[in-house]
């Protein structure tokens, strides 16, 4: 569904990746484990359009007649397309109330009957959120904004979903109840490309994982297989 | 001094509020969605005072169509300083983009008087403007009554379009954070835009207002209400619409009674009263009466 080759992005004179390939299939959960500055991020912007790699590329779809070089297309085609990011930090609009930000989350849409059964399938996700609904986002707990930007991110209706560091600055219950409901968007079809910092989370809930060091991709393969890794163990694992 | 004196002045206070309201509601919105100041906000108002001129006056075409080509001529003016200015410097410092606009307004003033000599001219409405209105003790021309009426309906309709539609969600969306408003699909160039259109409009609409209320314009015209308005945005707290308003009219309230209650021979200091007001404000509420406290993007 998404096939990475490459790809090369560098800020002034200094390689952020440096040639990063990755592939995910449909209906996978793929991670993307590393340490800070490894290029997690930067390589999630990439696909969503918010960088522009120097080098490489970006193909949606390559299996299918409708293939796409994300590298060439704007951001808002690429939501269009159905490819939905939830940044890193969570980024809810803050002003805006609950159901606003998740009907920023639509705006592509114009199908409005489309549009109300999202919202309420999103509300019976996450039920907080319909509580909530006409709170603003900001007054909302860090776990709240979490489960916000998730359902904002779902009412694209994206067939593939990427998500930097769901799990960043919340309490362990909520982590593992978020992951959960990753587990469930996954099971009805949404492919999902997850970056973590939790890689025992991560690749607990992954079919497939990457590790990335400074900028490459040093181990890929099944997350199982990951996880058993004797330097991965060391490195992000916290084993002996 | 009568209670009915006092009330005329509040009135006349009320007039200009709107204008300065209607500008400063520019000013807010230009920096809420990129941070940045538009310096050449108030040459916009001397454009749609000089749209106005020609259309009323040369061209003799009704009232209404006028004020419909100035709002439409204010957001392309609008329009063209985004791109001018704004556009090529998006991503750059922000003292960049501050000396482009101030760049476009010192180019604005002087293409006016090249064009249009620095000689003020005569600007008169129609005469079902000019008719003397009396309420009580209060009197005031049918000109300020439009200028009020129109000023608070566009004002609502702006509120309205910010708070209730699409596109309004979109700008509230882009003002917060530019990189996850991208990710929602929202086409930021369209959004800063509109922006710019409308903002642009309700100052050449205050221009229109500005001649038929003084009488006179000229290509220096806009510095005056331009700065005043910025000053009515940052009172309010700059990026907060109901701010802007709120400003715009405890501004223009303020320099009226100032003059009005206090012996002649302070009318000449009526700017330094504008100015101390702003101080006095910012020195009680630092993030004017609305605004939120504001973090720097990163």
């Amino acid at each position: 569904m998404l096939q990475i080759e490459n790809l090369e992005v560098y800020r002034g004179r200094t390689y952020v990746l440096k040639g990063v390939s990755l592939e995910v299939g449909r209906g996978e959960i793929v991670a993307l484990i590393g340490a800070n500055g490894a290029g997690k991020t930067t390589t999630l912007k990439a696909v969503s359009g918010l960088l522009r790699p120097q080098s490489g590329r970006i193909a949606y779809r390559p299996e299918t007649a409708r293939e796409l070089a994300l590298d060439r297309v704007p951001a808002e085609e690429i939501v269009r397309q159905g490819i939905s990011h939830c940044p890193e930090g969570r980024g809810v609009f803050a002003g805006l109330t609950v159901r606003e930000n998740l009907m920023v989350g639509a705006y592509l849409r114009r199908d409005k009957p489309g549009i109300r059964e999202d919202l309420e399938k999103v509300c019976a996700l996450f039920p907080i959120l319909k509580e909530r609904a006409s709170q603003a986002a900001g007054s909302l707990s860090g776990g709240e904004q979490a489960m916000l930007a998730i359902g904002r991110a779902l009412m694209a209706r994206p067939r593939l979903l990427i998500l930097d560091e769901p799990s960043l600055g919340l309490a362990p219950l909520i982590v593992a109840r978020i992951f959960e409901l990753l587990a469930e968007i996954n099971a009805r079809g949404v492919t999902i490309l997850l970056v973590e910092q939790n890689a025992v989370m991560a690749l607990d809930l992954s079919h497939r994982a990457y590790v990335l060091e400074t900028g490459r991709v040093i181990l890929s393969g099944p997350s199982p297989d990951i996880a058993c890794d004797e330097a991965v163990r060391r490195a992000y694992l916290g084993g002996k | 001094m009568t209670g009915g004196y006092i009330l005329q002045q509040i009135v006349n206070g009320l007039i200009l509020g709107s204008m300065y309201a209607l500008v400063a509601i520019g000013f807010t919105m230009i920096y809420g969605i990129i941070r940045l100041i538009n310096f050449a906000h108030g040459d916009v108002v001397m454009i749609g005072a000089f749209v106005t001129l020609g259309l009323l006056q040369k061209l003799g075409w009704p009232f209404w169509l006028v004020s419909v080509c100035v709002l439409a001529a204010g957001a392309f003016v609008g329009l063209a300083i985004e791109r001018a200015a704004f556009r090529p410097m998006r991503g750059a410092p922000q003292v960049t983009g501050f000396i482009a606009s101030l760049a476009v307004s010192i180019m604005v003033q002087n293409l006016g008087i090249v064009f249009m000599t620095a000689q003020p001219r005569n600007f008169t409405f129609p005469d079902f403007l000019q008719e003397l209105i009396r309420i009580g003790p209060v009197s005031f021309r049918a000109v300020d009554l439009v200028i009020m009426l129109t000023a608070l309906v566009l004002m609502t309709g702006l509120i309205l379009l910010v708070r209730k539609t699409r596109l309004g969600v979109g700008m509230r969306a882009t003002a917060e954070n530019l990189d996850v408003a991208r990710l929602m699909g929202i086409n930021i160039n369209r959004t800063i835009m509109a922006t710019f259109a409308l903002g642009g409009g309700l100052a050449a609409i205050a221009g229109l207002m500005w001649g038929g209320k003084f009488g006179q314009i000229d290509p220096l015209l806009g510095f005056v209400p331009g700065l005043k308005s910025f000053v009515a945005a940052v009172i309010g707290g700059v990026g907060s619409i109901p701010g802007a308003i709120c400003g715009g009219y405890i501004l223009g309230l303020a320099e009226v009674l100032f003059v009005g209650l206090l012996p002649p021979i302070y009318s000449a200091f009526r700017d330094a009263f504008v100015f101390a007001t702003l101080i006095l404000i910012l020195l009680v509420m630092p993030n004017g009466l609305m605004g939120k406290r504001m973090e720097d993007r990163a």
